[in-house]
C-alpha cells in the first residue's frame, strides 16, 4: 500500500529525514518511536503533504501512484488522513459543518453524489458512538475550546467518517489521560479492517498497549535504526531510548 | 449535484457577475452640475415648489463644502462637471402596472434573480426596483397597503403621500450634513419610501434592489424609513452594477425614523462592481446612513455585508435618543485586488440607559485596503449608557492593510464601555487542516471566512445570509496561492 524508498526532508534548510525506507501492507500496524527530535513528525507532516517541508530525495509509492506528486487534498481524497498532534481551531465552523464539507469533496472525487442532510446525520450518530463522542461538542467551532481529550476524539471521529485507506496518527496520546487514551483506542481498533493500513506514531509505549502495533521501527536522527516485533517497543519502555542511540552512532561513526 | 452546490459552484467559479449591462434608452440630463440642472431634475419628476426650494437650498449648501479627506483612502479627484445626474430608462408611458413596464427591464431585474412578477410569490418580499435613477417597479403594494403599510418609490410617495415626505424627508440627515448628502439631496432622483403604521408588525421583508446600467452617470437614490410607535419592519438592500473601465459615483442616503417601542432591522448587502484586478473601474460608494431611535424602547439595527465598490466610505449610524432604545451595528467588509473601505458606525446616545453594540469584521486581502472607523458618543444626560463594540481583522497574504479607528467620546460619569479588537491572520496550519480533510484551498478560506463572519452573517434573513456567503467567496476567489 505504501511503500517508502530513501526519503530525504529537511525544513528551512536544515535536513531532518535523511533517508526514510518503509513498506506498509493493507491491514498492518506500524508504529513509530524514537527520541524527541528523531523526525516522527515531520515523517507524518511529509506524507500528509505539508508544504513547509522540502523534500530532496527518495520516493513514496502509495496504491501505485506517486504520493510526492499529489496536492494535500488530493492525498487526502486519495483516503490518506493524519490525525493531528495539534488539531488546528476553526472560530464559527462547526465539526459538523467541516465534515460535511470534506466528505462531499471526498465523495465527489469519488464520482458519488453528496450525502444528503439525513443520510449524513444518519451516518453521524453511527460513528459518534464509536468515539463516545457528544453531539453538542460536534456543533461547536471546531476545536475551539476543546479539552485535550475532545480534540483527539474528534481527529478519530473525523477518521471514522472520512473512512480512510491509510492512517497516520501522530502522537494522538499526546495530552491525553488514561480513560482518554483508551477511548481513543478503542475507535482505531474497531476501524480497523484487512483493507486499511494505520501509522502510529508515538514517543511513549502506553498508546501501544491499546493498539498493538505489527511492527515497530525506531527512528533516530532522521533514520529507522531498528525495526522489530512489538516487543521492542516493550524494549524501548524498560530500557529507554540511550541504548539505541548509542548502537546507532556507533554504527555511523 | 444539490441545486446549492451547483450555484455555489457557478459563483466561485466566476468573476464579477453582475457586469453585463443592457442596451436600454435612456432619458438623461446633459452632463455636469448646476442650479439648472436641479430644476431640472426636480421639474422631471413634477415636483411641487417646497421640494425644489429644499433641493436648492442643499446645493448651495454643497457649492459651500469640500469633499472629506479625512478618510484612510486615496483616489484622484472627482471631477463633478463630468457626471451625469439624471438617467431614467425611457418609456412610453408611465406604467401603471406591472403588465405595462418594459419587458427589457423585467428581464434585466430577472437577470439579477430578482422577480418582479407579483403572480410567482414564491420569495414572500416584497421588491422596490431602481434602475439608474429611477424606481421601475415595486411588488406587493396592495397587499401591504390593506395593514396601512405604504412601501413605494420615493417619486410616488412625494405625489401621493406629500405631507409625510415634508414631514421626514432630512430630519434625520440633514441637507448641509455632509459634502456627499448635501450632494444627494440636491439631485437625488428616487429611491424608496416606506411607512410603517401604528403597531403593525410588516409580515414580509421590504427589499429595493439598486441597479446602475447607464455610463457616466451617478447614482444618487434616497431611502426613507418611518415606524410609527410599536410598529416592526426589516429591510433590504442589495446592489449591483456593470463592469465599467471609468468609477461610477453612488451616493445615496438613507433616514430611518423610528418612534417608541418601534423596531427597524436594516440588511445591506453591497455588491456594486468592485473594479479589475489592477484598480480600473468600480464604484465609488459614498453613502450616509442614519436611523434615528426618537422614541423610548426603540431599537435600529444595521446589518451590512460590504463586498464591491472601489471605494466603500460608508458609517450607518444610530442617534439613540430616545429612553431604552437600542442601536446595533452589525457589518462584514471584504475588500480584495486594489479595493478599499473605510467604513464603520456611530452610536450617538442621548437618552437614558440607551444600549448599542457594534460587531465589525474586516477581511482584506489582495493589495485591499480596509478600514474600521467607529465612535461612540456618550451625551451628558445619557445616564446608564452602555457600549459594547468588536472590532475584527482577518489579513490573507501580507499585501493588504487592516486599520482600526475608535473613537470614544464619552460625557457622562455612569457609561460603561467595552472595546475588543483582534487581528488575525488566516493561518497555513488551518489552510492545512482543511486540505489534508480533502477541502480544497478557495473552498477552505470561504470556510474559514464564513466561519469569522458567522455571528454578523446570523444577523441576516435566511435568503439574505445565503447570498451573502456566496459572495464573500466569490470576493476571495484568487487571493490564496
Amino acid at each position: 500500500m505504501l511503500s517508502i524508498k530513501n526519503l530525504h526532508a529537511s525544513i528551512e534548510g536544515k535536513e531532518i529525514l535523511k533517508g526514510i525506507n518503509l513498506e506498509v501492507k493493507p491491514g498492518e500496524v506500524h508504529a513509530i518511536m524514537g527520541p524527541n527530535g528523531s523526525g516522527k513528525s515531520t515523517l507524518a507532516s511529509v506524507l500528509a503533504g505539508r508544504e513547509e517541508y522540502e523534500v530532496t530525495a527518495g520516493e513514496v509509492d502509495y496504491l501505485g501512484q506517486d504520493l510526492l506528486d499529489l496536492a494535500p487534498e488530493e492525498r487526502a481524497r486519495e483516503g490518506v488522513f493524519l490525525a493531528f498532534q495539534y488539531p488546528v481551531e476553526i472560530p464559527g465552523v462547526s465539526t459538523t459543518n467541516f465534515l460535511k464539507t470534506a466528505l462531499n469533496q471526498v465523495r465527489e472525487h469519488k464520482g458519488l453524489e453528496p450525502l444528503d442532510a439525513v443520510s449524513f446525520l444518519t451516518m453521524m450518530k453511527e460513528k459518534m458512538k464509536l468515539v463516545e463522542i457528544d453531539q453538542a461538542l460536534l456543533s461547536r467551532s471546531l476545536n475551539e475550546g476543546f479539552s485535550g481529550g475532545e480534540k483527539k476524539r474528534n481527529e478519530i471521529f473525523q477518521m471514522a467518517m472520512l473512512e480512510p485507506k491509510l492512517s497516520i496518527l501522530d502522537e494522538t496520546d499526546s495530552g491525553l489521560d488514561i480513560d482518554a487514551l483508551r477511548i481513543v483506542a478503542n475507535g482505531v481498533n474497531k476501524l480497523k479492517t484487512k483493507d486499511n493500513a494505520t501509522i502510529v506514531v508515538t514517543h511513549y509505549q502506553r498508546l501501544l498497549d491499546y493498539i498493538v502495533p505489527d511492527y515497530v521501527h525506531v527512528l533516530y536522527k532522521g533514520k529507522i535504526v531498528k525495526s522489530g516485533s512489538k516487543e521492542l517497543a516493550l524494549e524501548l519502555e524498560e530500557k529507554g531510548y540511550d541504548w539505541i542511540k548509542e548502537e546507532a552512532d556507533t554504527t555511523t561513526a | 449535484m444539490s441545486k446549492d452546490n451547483q450555484i455555489l459552484e457557478e459563483f466561485t467559479s466566476k468573476e464579477y457577475e453582475h457586469g453585463w449591462n443592457i442596451d436600454i434608452e435612456a432619458d438623461q440630463a446633459p452632463k455636469g452640475l448646476n442650479e439648472d440642472i436641479v430644476r431640472f431634475i426636480s421639474a422631471k419628476k413634477e415636483e411641487p415648489e417646497w421640494l425644489l426650494e429644499w433641493r436648492l437650498k442643499a446645493f448651495r449648501a454643497w457649492t459651500k463644502m469640500k469633499e472629506p479627506k479625512w478618510a484612510n483612502v486615496k483616489f484622484p479627484d472627482i471631477n463633478y462637471q463630468d457626471i451625469i445626474y439624471y438617467s431614467a430608462p425611457k418609456q412610453k408611458v408611465k406604467p401603471k402596472s406591472l403588465n405595462e413596464v418594459d419587458p427589457e427591464l423585467l428581464e434585466t431585474f430577472k437577470k439579477l434573480g430578482i422577480s418582479l412578477e407579483e403572480q410567482k410569490r414564491l420569495t414572500g418580499v416584497a421588491v422596490d426596483a431602481v434602475l439608474d435613477s429611477v424606481s421601475v417597479a415595486t411588488t406587493f403594494k396592495d397587499k401591504l397597503a390593506e395593514m396601512g403599510i405604504i412601501f413605494c418609490s420615493f417619486s410616488e410617495a412625494v405625489r401621493e403621500h406629500p405631507e409625510l415626505v415634508k414631514k421626514y424627508i432630512g430630519s434625520v440627515v440633514p441637507t448641509s450634513d455632509n459634502y456627499f448628502a448635501a450632494l444627494n439631496s440636491a439631485v437625488f432622483s428616487d429611491g424608496s419610501f416606506c411607512y410603517i403604521p401604528k403597531g403593525v408588525r410588516c409580515p414580509m421583508e421590504l427589499s429595493t434592489y439598486f441597479r446602475i446600467n447607464a455610463a457616466n452617470t451617478g447614482q444618487f437614490e434616497r431611502t426613507l424609513i418611518v415606524a410609527e410607535e410599536g410598529s416592526y419592519v426589516s429591510y433590504l438592500e442589495g446592489c449591483t452594477a456593470p463592469q465599467r473601465d471609468e468609477n461610477q459615483l453612488h451616493a445615496a442616503v438613507v433616514e430611518i425614523y423610528a418612534k417608541k417601542d418601534a423596531e427597524v432591522k436594516y440588511s445591506t448587502v453591497q455588491n456594486w462592481y468592485p473594479g479589475d484586478k489592477e484598480g480600473k473601474g468600480g464604484i465609488y460608494n459614498f453613502v450616509t446612513k442614519r436611523g434615528i431611535c426618537a422614541g423610548d424602547n426603540s431599537k435600529i439595527s444595521w446589518t451590512q455585508v460590504e463586498t464591491g465598490s472601489s471605494i466603500t466610505w460608508k458609517y450607518p449610524s444610530c442617534i439613540l435618543k430616545g429612553d431604552n432604545s437600542i442601536g446595533e451595528f452589525y457589518s462584514v467588509a471584504v475588500t480584495n485586488n486594489r479595493q478599499q473601505a473605510d467604513t464603520g458606525t456611530k452610536m450617538i446616545h442621548i437618552g437614558k440607559n440607551t444600549k448599542s453594540r457594534i460587531v465589525s469584521k474586516g477581511v482584506s486581502a489582495g493589495y485591499s485596503q480596509n478600514s474600521y472607523r467607529g465612535q461612540v458618543k456618550v451625551m451628558k444626560r445619557a445616564d446608564g449608557a452602555r457600549n459594547f463594540s468588536q472590532c475584527d481583522s482577518l489579513l490573507m497574504g501580507d499585501k493588504c492593510g487592516a486599520h482600526t479607528f475608535p473613537y470614544i467620546d464619552i460625557e457622562n460619569k455612569s457609561a460603561q464601555i467595552e472595546h475588543e479588537a483582534t487581528t488575525s491572520k488566516i493561518g497555513e496550519d488551518q489552510i492545512f487542516y482543511c486540505t489534508q480533510r480533502g477541502i480544497d484551498e478557495e473552498k477552505a478560506v470561504a470556510l474559514i471566512v464564513n466561519g469569522y463572519c458567522k455571528e454578523v452573517l446570523n444577523q441576516l434573513p435566511m435568503e439574505f445570509a445565503v447570498e451573502a456567503q456566496k459572495l464573500l467567496a466569490l470576493t476571495l476567489e484568487g487571493s490564496v496561492g
